[in-house]
């Protein structure tokens, strides 16, 4: 991954900021450049709760590459408080710990490691609260 | 607004084809359409391929394929709509034809997956889905058509077996279809039995990497009266949708909003409602998919699908065929080219020309295709003329 592609989206990853429609209140995540709600195209920054609700969830047994090493993982769409829901892994938990409900804290973590020389990638999981 | 018909179809057995090529691929299947439809020479070529580049190292596809089939010359276009790109190849190729810009206009559909490995085959298709907050985070489109599973199953109790059925049925009308990549019987305990992807789906719940390619000739409806040695296949009307392409931004994950817009569009379009249609070929890229698109296109209730496929109402002789093809699952799901291969099967019903799998008096046949999750989708209604 080339290193602009990965600096850009530090601010979401790294801290779970966040746009706030000025006129709407409607929070998108990433930020947008228009709200779909009410085409307000004003902004302001959030940061998002890192508290949540698992939505749905499975659990990947199969990885996609530079995820190998992680096999089981759970995989959930997770409803924060705030109403967004972002996808993200269940870290420290075993496949049948997970379920509808669940409720998790988001955490910042290392996602893996890309390319030949293993650039370490970092964002955010949930755990079990 | 001309009415359109579709006066040619041509498709060569999908699978691996490891001797031939991309461009080659795409060619011979637009040779056999046009020798179909007894026409030497097209006005417009559109074709459907999801990622040439990724898959192929190919892009300017339409031109390299033009030059291949011998018009160098041709006004060609590539259409991407990630798993649609074939049904939005077709309803490009229909605005062709009907707004009066083409008198003869080829689809094709092509896409040639084995030429990369399993990673980097996941990689690709990964593309159709967001790769900033989806992918990034360990998303493969199994995972993600499992999620929806989830949700559908706690929602509605729609069951593992009602899963199944879906795969054991499509494989069942695989075998009586030549072009399919599988010719194999199924069992539900078999599919149950192979390996998990991501749970609650198993290797025999997706559909497989696929090499292959269909082609289609349209032409005004008129002209087609004097062409054509076919009984006539009309487009009755066709209908095209978006939504958000990451899972965790739609509105309803047990709905398929982009299916029931464009089957609204479609159904208005051709005058026509889920009841009066024949057989229906969808986009069953994993079983779950069935069950929701059929849901989506008013073959059931919402959550009512996994009851439908279970029923039997869903299989050859029943109250509404559903891919008599074999389905992405067992025909084979060569991306690009799905879309153009769904309609290339309903003209062969509307013809009279499925062979061991035709539907009996089928005078309306629906087909829909699907990118990514439901982040696009089209619905075409073709009929007997």
């Amino acid at each position: 991954m080339q290193p602009q592609r990965y600096w850009r989206e530090i601010p979401r990853r790294y801290r779970l900021e966040a746009g706030k429609c000025r006129k709407c209140g409607k929070v998108f995540m990433p930020p947008r450049l228009i709200c779909d709600a009410c085409r307000c195209t004003e902004f302001d920054m959030v940061r998002l709760s890192d508290k949540g609700k698992v939505h749905t969830y499975t659990v990947i047994r199969i990885a996609p590459s530079g995820f190998g090493e992680q096999v089981p993982f759970v995989l959930a769409l997770v409803d924060l408080e705030g109403g967004v829901r972002l996808t993200m892994q269940v870290a420290d938990c075993g496949p049948e710990d997970v379920k509808i409900g669940s409720p998790v804290k988001v955490e910042f973590r290392k996602i893996n490691e890309v390319g030949k020389s293993g650039v370490i990638c970092y964002g955010y999981k949930a755990v079990l609260a | 607004m001309r009415d359109v018909a579709v006066i040619g179809v041509g498709i060569n057995k999908w699978g691996e084809h490891w001797k031939t090529s991309l461009r080659d691929l795409a060619v011979e299947a637009a040779l056999k359409a046009l020798e179909d439809a007894k026409v030497d020479a097209v006005d417009s070529i559109q074709i459907g391929c999801m990622s040439g580049g990724l898959f192929a190292g190919q892009e300017h596809l339409a031109s390299l394929v033009a030059d291949y089939l011998g018009c160098a010359g041709v006004p060609a276009s590539r259409v991407e709509s990630a798993c649609a790109s074939g049904g939005v190849a077709f309803k490009a190729a229909y605005a062709e034809v009907a707004a009066g810009l083409s008198d003869a206009a080829l689809v094709l559909g092509v896409e040639k997956m084995t030429d990369v490995g399993g990673d980097e085959a996941t990689y690709t298709l990964g593309t159709a889905a967001d790769q900033e907050y989806e992918c990034y985070n360990g998303a493969t489109f199994p995972g993600l058509y499992a999620m929806m599973a989830v949700r559908h199953m706690h929602e509605f109790g729609t069951t593992r077996r009602q899963l199944s059925m879906v795969a054991v049925k499509n494989h069942d009308n695989g075998l009586k279809n030549p072009d399919a990549q599988y010719h194999a019987k199924l069992t539900p305990e078999e599919v149950e039995r192979s390996s998990m992807v991501a749970d609650p789906l198993h290797l025999l719940d997706c559909s497989p990497i696929t090499d292959g390619a269909a082609a289609l000739v349209l032409c005004p409806l008129d002209r087609a009266k004097k062409l054509s040695g076919h009984p006539l296949v009309k487009v009755l009307g066709v209908g095209h949708a978006t939504d958000a392409i990451a899972l965790h931004s739609r509105k309803n994950l047990v709905r398929l909003d982009a299916v029931e817009k464009a089957a609204a569009r479609a159904y208005k379009a051709a005058g026509v409602k889920p009841s009066d249609i024949d057989l229906a070929e969808v986009h069953d890229c994993f079983t779950i998919a069935e069950i929701m698109v059929t849901e989506a296109l008013g073959f059931a209730k919402p959550g009512e699908g996994g009851k439908l496929a279970a029923s039997g109402a869903t299989a050859l002789g029943g109250k509404i065929p559903v891919n008599t093809s074999g389905g992405l699952k067992s025909k084979g799901h060569p991306v690009g080219a799905t879309g153009v291969a769904q309609i290339l099967e309903l003209v062969q019903q509307l013809r009279g020309e499925a062979g061991g799998r035709q539907v009996r008096k089928a005078k309306v046949g629906l087909a829909q295709n699907m990118g990514g999750t439901g982040g696009s989708s089209t619905v075409s209604i073709l009929g007997k003329a």
